[in-house]
């Protein structure tokens, strides 16, 4: 290779280099600046007795050690651990019925997909004003039509299952879908191969239809559980974390120490502690998930 | 091959998915029904089913009395211009960590994770911090600014990228095309499809944010819909035919924009969700 080959080489390398930088720059600005940033400014506003303007000294671990000590906030915990469980399990499960369900029908199909789907395009303003109107206890059409008299959003017993329920409401047609992209996949010849071996519906069933289906279940489990740990503006909208905090949970307990008490040190301690927790659960799930495919 | 009859059980199946159909909508249909009833109407015992003749009533006490087409135009203002930020950095970055070789990109995939794992609220506080120092909280900057770089529209269209034969920018490149125009004139054109459903997936998600602009914004004329529609309902008091009338209004451009691009929707979620 001669000497000029070499830096025409060179040049062409350094200009693709700088080509590909004008190409990120623009996403890696707003992407480093409003994002990357804060994730780095909230560990060290952790250690801190910040205001929420951000005026405030060094105080090392004293935000953490009192968390520990805090019982409102274990119990803001507790709550989104009982969301979580009322909400990603039961929401994977009635996404992958209405699958079923949407998936053998032919002239129908569209309509009812989009009945099932029309709720998760709606703002969570909307979706809470009607859920508080219909699950009204005096004059929601629910409790009249039901016969019951539940105080769905006054109840401590039955606050968190209706915030359950309205974000299953919202939020499954998106599970429907991927369970609908997933029951696409799987091709007839098996179901074919299956039934002249004498399989009949319900063993297909369970010997083709769930296996097959196993990656999309994995996926929307774990997407529905980052999805629920995040929750806050159902509960702010419906319950304002009441009655009687059953339904505080930890974002909500966040906000409240950062904007309501002005303590932005205290509530980036509670937003470290979040994501750990995440992490660790997203991380046992995970495990779990990867057994439940070796079977 | 004799054409199949439905048996009565598949019969049976299909009648009960309807019938699950109009029941999850029902709630839907309920608070539209409500907006066209009087106040005393929406109370009355029994419930009338269908709001015969309608009342308007409502729907022209929430225009005069609360600032809802100012609300409207922030809302399609903001959504509008992240949709077109958002999109346009994403397709850029996708293209360079789909075709360009350089130094630091695995770092870029890297933090791309790590922006998918991590959740808003956390970064909530010192991002209402540097909007506070900057003068950003109620402006539409400090609405949008935030809202731009999505990380799974990179990684959507990095995947549909990956995908195009790369003779074709070969070729390109021999007959002396940049970068730029290679973007433009091959990959954007040829991925149409799910760029435009990635769009609306934005808008709607855009439009239908209700947490950060909450944070950032408290000044009544610089809400958006989903914010500002919470606001004016406190202040009704027990008034279900306004808040239901003011849902409605709120709702109408993101169900529309479903209803309309209900196939590119579907596309869109499904490629955010990694399928196809």
């Amino acid at each position: 290779m001669t000497k000029a080959q070499r830096n025409d080489r060179r040049t062409k390398r350094r200009k693709r280099w700088s080509i590909a930088w004008v190409f990120v720059a623009p996403f890696l600005f707003f992407y480093g600046v409003f994002l990357i940033y804060p994730a780095i400014e909230v560990c060290y506003l952790s250690l801190t007795n910040s205001d929420i303007a951000g005026q405030g000294g060094f105080v090392g671990l004293q935000n953490f050690v009192e968390l520990i000590g805090d019982q409102d906030f274990w119990a803001s915990v507790w709550h989104t651990l009982y969301f979580i469980f009322l909400t990603v399990v039961p929401n994977t499960a009635v996404g992958f019925f209405l699958a079923l369900l949407v998936v053998r029908l032919k002239r129908l199909r569209l309509p009812i997909l989009s009945a099932f789907f029309l709720p998760f395009v709606l703002p969570v303003s909307v979706v809470t004003t009607a859920s508080l109107w219909i699950l009204d206890t005096n004059f929601g059409i629910f409790n009249y039509l039901v016969g019951s008299s539940i105080a769905w959003f006054q109840d401590p017993l039955w606050a968190m299952p209706g915030v359950a329920l309205v974000t299953i409401w919202w939020t499954v047609g998106f599970n429907m879908l991927l369970f609908i992209a997933g029951l696409q996949n799987i091709s007839p010849d098996v179901y074919e191969a299956a039934s002249i071996d004498g399989a009949n519906a319900f063993q297909q069933f369970t010997s083709i239809t769930c296996p097959l289906i196993w990656p999309v279940t994995s996926l929307v489990l774990v997407l529905q559980l980052i999805a629920q740990f995040k929750i806050f503006d159902q509960v702010y909208l419906l319950t304002q974390g009441g009655p009687y905090n059953s339904t505080m949970v930890v974002l909500l307990y966040m906000y409240r120490q950062a904007f309501q008490l002005n303590r932005g040190g205290y509530a980036s301690a509670v937003a470290i502690v979040l994501v750990v927790i995440m992490l660790l659960i997203s991380a046992l799930q995970f495990r779990l998930l990867k057994g439940g495919r070796a079977k | 091959m004799k054409k199949k009859r439905m048996s009565p059980l598949a019969m049976v199946c299909t009648g009960l998915t309807v019938i699950m159909a109009l029941a999850w909508l029902f709630p839907v249909y309920w608070i539209v029904a409500t907006a066209f009833k009087s106040e005393t109407d929406t109370i009355a015992l029994p419930p009338s089913f269908v709001p015969f003749p309608p009342d308007f009533g409502a729907f022209i006490y929430v225009i005069q009395n609360s600032p809802i087409f100012r609300w409207y135009l922030n809302t399609v203002l903001v959504s509008a211009v992240i949709t077109f930020f958002s999109i346009s950095c994403a397709l850029m970055c996708a293209y360079a960590l789909s075709l360009l070789d350089f130094r630091g990109k695995g770092l870029i995939n890297l933090a791309l994770m790590v922006g998918f794992m991590l959740p808003f609220g956390a970064v909530a506080i010192p991002l209402f911090m540097l909007m506070n120092k900057l003068h950003f909280v109620n402006t539409y900057a400090g609405i949008i600014l935030p809202q731009i770089a999505t990380p799974l529209s990179v990684i959507v269209f990095k995947r549909f990228f990956d995908q195009v034969p790369i003779d074709f920018r070969n070729a390109a490149v021999i007959d002396g095309a940049g970068d730029f125009r290679i973007l433009f004139n091959i990959y954007i054109p040829l991925n149409w499809s799910i760029i435009w459903a990635m769009a609306i997936v934005t808008f709607i998600g855009a439009w239908n944010n209700f947490f950060w602009p909450f944070i950032v914004t408290n000044s009544t004329p610089m809400l958006t819909i989903p914010v500002g529609m919470t606001q004016v309902q406190s202040a009704y008091g027990v008034a279900f035919a306004k808040t239901s009338a003011i849902a409605v209004m709120a709702s109408i451009p993101t169900a529309a924009a479903y209803l309309i691009f209900q196939k590119r929707v579907t596309q869109g979620v499904m490629a955010a969700a990694g399928i196809k």
